[in-house]
């Protein structure tokens, strides 16, 4: 008999007190995989996550030995988001960035939402590991909050990726009231012209190397993150490594982010998930992506005051890094207000510099405080 | 109870890294702006027609 109740022992074990938490852990896996299938929303990242989520959590769950041989493997000293960066920087045309420049600008306004954020959580968590972490969740960049919140040694990097992953997937859904609230209709109806310029194939090539080099003689910290970016972007403008770059895009980014996905779940068991301060880190990374929209749109409305040529304030709010999701929000609302107000291009430009800059203020984060760790 | 820690003071304390962060971004940006400027720049001058695409 002994021997046969051996056999259920999982059962028995679930039966003591305080599991009810890994059926709520259970439930928040089944929303992640039901949005990520069901919605679309992110669903490369939140349906591992979520069935990671639902897998951990379990009394003497088999799941954790191999979950946390990857964490350690692949989160833990941050390969798994660098090498995915090689695959976001193969993916990412710089080419209406390069062809305007100045619209990098935008991008580095829109990243004021996690320095907003960062003092907003320091009344709520005191370590500044924690606080400078919650911060980058307004990077809209996972990777970067990845990185971050590993390197400061933030005991929340669960709660921080998801939550930075979830919000890049509701970008759709909060961006436009922010920008709608911040602009008149006149402002969002107006025109930009787009004036293509020749880009050489030289200057694209240039570019990731001259960004790398930049980075890190100005932001050491951002050396590894910018150069594996570029150095992706690079294999994929030289020209004589195509096929590298599309298993770079393709392959390569699948298979980590597979990896990524469900080994970010290694963090979501129901004791260090479910609590208060879990509840305050996702309402912080909403505040931090709705501050990050205004202050885009709020700078290009500051820009209009002193520019002679008016831009439409609303591609400011497409400097989150969130790519190529707030660029496309833009783009969108523009043709709703007007359709023959073609906005993309801008839009996109803004976008991949704020890609670049979510990476250099994350970069910045950390240059302020792992000196006082 | 909840028993949350709650320290509003905290945000002004934190300011400073507010305009520190935003300062560097800025300035790292405007470097980064001028560096591709001057890469366009000088590319164009010297690049063939053949080399443009």
């Amino acid at each position: 008999m002994k021997e046969l109740l051996s056999l259920f022992d999982g059962l028995l074990a679930f039966g003591q007190d305080g599991n009810w938490k890994m059926i709520v852990m259970w439930i928040i896996g089944g929303v992640l995989i039901y949005l990520a299938i069901k919605k679309e929303m992110e669903p490369t990242l939140l349906l591992p996550i979520g069935f990671g989520c639902i897998i951990m959590n379990f009394p003497g769950s088999g799941a954790a030995g191999p979950l946390e041989t990857l964490y350690n493997a692949g989160i833990a000293n941050e390969l798994f988001p660098l090498i995915l960066f090689i695959g976001i920087g193969a993916m990412i045309d710089f080419g209406p960035l390069l062809s305007n420049p100045k619209m990098m600008i935008f991008g580095a306004a829109a990243q004021f939402g996690i320095f907003f954020t960062l003092c907003m959580a320091s009344i709520f968590f005191p370590d500044f590991r924690d606080y400078a972490s919650i911060a980058i969740i307004g990077a809209a960049d996972g990777p970067t909050s990845i990185v971050v919140a590993n390197k400061l040694g933030s005991q929340y990097v669960g709660a921080i990726t998801v939550a930075a992953y979830s919000y890049m997937a509701l970008v759709p859904i909060i961006q436009p009231p922010v920008i709608k609230a911040l602009t008149t209709e006149n402002e969002r109806k107006i025109r930009m012209t787009y004036r293509p310029k020749n880009v050489s194939k030289t200057t694209k090539i240039l570019f990731p190397i001259i960004i790398t080099v930049v980075a890190c003689i100005f932001a050491p910290d951002a050396g590894a993150l910018i150069g594996f970016l570029m150095f992706g972007n690079l294999i994929r403008e030289c020209g004589v490594l195509d096929s590298l770059s599309e298993t770079a895009q393709k392959v390569l980014a699948n298979l980590i982010t597979i990896f990524l996905g469900i080994t970010i779940a290694f963090n979501m068991t129901a004791a260090q998930f479910l609590n208060v301060n879990t509840l305050l880190i996702m309402g912080l990374g909403l505040i931090a992506f709705i501050v990050d929209t205004a202050g885009g749109v709020l700078f290009g409305k500051l820009y209009n005051v002193f520019a002679k040529e008016k831009i439409n304030p609303m591609i400011g709010a497409a400097g989150i890094s969130a790519f190529p999701m707030a660029g496309r929000i833009v783009h969108k609302m523009g043709l709703k207000e007007d359709p023959q107000n073609f906005l993309l291009m801008h839009s996109i430009g803004v976008n991949v510099s704020g890609q670049i800059a979510s990476v250099i203020a994350g970069a910045l984060i950390l240059k302020i405080f792992v000196p006082m760790l | 109870m909840l028993n949350f820690y709650f320290e509003p003071f905290e945000f002004v304390k934190n300011l400073k890294y507010m305009g520190i962060g935003m300062l560097g971004v800025f300035i790292i940006v405007g470097v980064i702006m001028a560096a591709t400027y001057l890469t366009g720049y000088l590319t164009n001058k010297l690049a063939k027609p053949s080399d443009d695409e």
